[in-house]
């Protein structure tokens, strides 16, 4: 039986697509379920829950260099949402591995600290789970659990820096505000290794692209480790632990992890178990924001292909489009550099001197070397599906 | 809808501790079957119950076994093992897809 995927494929390029439709459209699209629905202060969006809220930004949504903060996509694992008064929120900053405690008001973030702004995709881990095949349970997101923006705060370093870090720190652990409907389930808290907490680009984040952060963002501060998937980057931020062990807590041991030595990425050392560990660093991809599969372009006019490539952090080097069943790749032209942690645009000229079928793929290669691989690796959480994105446009 | 209204009340019940559902998420409608209620009633106290949707296509009885159980062991939902055993078989009843 068709899917809805397939239904809409048909439908919206008029042209019936055999092979992986699923994938294919999934660009525009996302689970089966979903519909557009809008979360106050936020446009319309892919829905993929309620409650807690998960909602997907549309490809049209991706397309601008920065993604607007209403249509930035939203995710939580926990139902209890508190609105915040940034008046009475407070930051603690403490913990075994920390010398001297504190407690931070909004305005002590803002003025006591140097301010600092960089730009930065924000990638759900599990980005593109949707897509897997043989598929796997989860939210089932398309291409669009991420966006770009610049973010501005402090540095974590200068907040634990003032707060003493310990010799014997090897963690640090994130609490938000949100919170489970049963004290049963385990709050959403993470940690990082306390070097990456300490690198200058890992941030407190109280504004998103010039604005404050959005409610559905994390108002009135976040976390922010670029380079690092989503799950790391905690929301409604309350408390910020210095640990000299490795933290304990469900979200970090027995969610988020990968096959140990199945992807590249810099490496979780304390968490890390022959079978499994954490997810880290953002793998190397790219996304064509022009153009769906079934899309026509017209014989022999100009057409345009674009979107974006990313990485963990070193910063992309090359987009590269085959259209000949990847026998031979053309660079595509990149756009301006956003800074590393930054997607970059890309734009291909297409050749539309031949009527009929238009395969493109398109596969990025980072900075240090990495490209987009052909197969993925299947894993049971269906994170990092970063392999080479395929479209089929009719030339007409 | 009746799983809707049970499972509101249950809601009801727990606004105490801040847990608020969407109204306008009692438009999801669960397909009919043994035990929708129930399953409505117990999924939609920490979630609402287009999870069960969004992931049908996904999971298979055995799947959808290892979801309960899940749900069970590591988020501490309050299902005894009967109510456990009407769930499985109504979702892999009325929602079970090929993984």
């Amino acid at each position: 039986m068709p899917s809805r995927r397939d239904l809409l494929l048909a439908t919206a390029g008029g042209v019936l697509l055999g092979g992986p439709a699923r994938r294919l459209l999934a660009a525009n699209a996302g689970s089966d379920a979903d519909e557009l629905g809008t979360l106050p202060g936020k446009k319309p969006l892919i829905r993929h829950s309620w409650r807690p809220p998960n909602y997907e930004t549309p490809l049209a949504d991706l397309v601008p260099a920065f993604t607007p903060n209403d249509a930035f996509f939203v995710r939580y694992h926990l139902s209890v949402i508190p609105q915040i008064d940034v008046d009475t929120w407070r930051l603690k900053v403490g913990g075994s591995g920390a010398k001297n405690p504190l407690v931070l008001t909004l305005r002590d973030l803002k003025h006591d600290f140097k301010r600092v702004t960089l730009a930065a995709v924000n990638q759900c881990s599990g980005n593109r789970r949707g897509l897997f095949a043989p598929r796997v349970p989860g939210v089932q997101w398309g291409n669009g659990a991420m966006g770009n923006a610049e973010w501005s705060g402090v540095r974590l370093r200068d907040v634990l820096g003032r707060a003493g870090v310990a010799a014997s720190a090897v963690e640090v652990v994130f609490n938000g505000a949100d919170v489970p409907v049963l004290p049963a389930t385990p709050d959403f808290l993470k940690s990082i290794p306390v070097e990456r907490a300490l690198d200058e680009n890992t941030l407190i984040a109280f504004e998103m692209n010039g604005h404050p952060l959005p409610h559905w963002n994390g108002a009135p501060a976040r976390l922010v480790v670029p380079g690092w998937t989503g799950t790391y980057w905690v929301k409604h931020l309350t408390e910020i632990r210095l640990d000299t062990a490795p933290f304990d807590g469900f979200w970090v041991k027995g969610a988020y992890r990968i096959p140990t030595g199945a992807f590249p990425g810099v490496r979780f050392k304390t968490q890390e178990t022959p079978e499994t560990t954490p997810i880290t660093e953002i793998l190397v991809n790219s996304l064509i924001t022009s153009h769906v599969s079934g899309a026509q372009v017209k014989h022999g006019a100009k057409a345009e292909l674009a979107g974006k490539a990313w990485d963990g952090g070193s910063g992309i080097a090359a987009v590269e489009i085959s259209t000949d069943g990847r026998q031979s790749w053309q660079a595509a032209q990149l756009g301006r550099d956003l800074g590393r942690f930054a997607w970059r645009e890309f734009r291909y000229r297409l050749d539309t001197s031949k009527p009929g079928a238009l395969v493109v793929a398109v596969r990025a290669r980072s900075r240090d070397g990495a490209t987009q691989p052909e197969k993925l690796t299947v894993n049971p959480g269906g994170y990092h599906d970063n392999i080479v994105q395929t479209v089929t446009l009719g030339v007409v | 809808m009746r799983g809707a209204l049970a499972a509101a009340a249950l809601l009801g019940a727990l606004t105490l501790t801040g847990a608020l559902a969407s109204a306008d998420e009692d438009a999801i409608r669960l397909r009919d079957g043994n035990a929708r209620d129930l399953t409505a009633a117990r999924c939609a106290i920490c979630h609402s119950v287009d999870y069960i949707q969004g992931n049908a296509p996904v999971l298979d009885r055995a799947g959808w076994q290892k979801e309960i159980q899940k749900m069970r062991d590591r988020f501490g939902a309050p299902i005894t093992d009967e109510e456990a055993r009407q769930i499985l078989d109504y979702l892999a009843g009325s929602y079970a897809g090929k993984p």
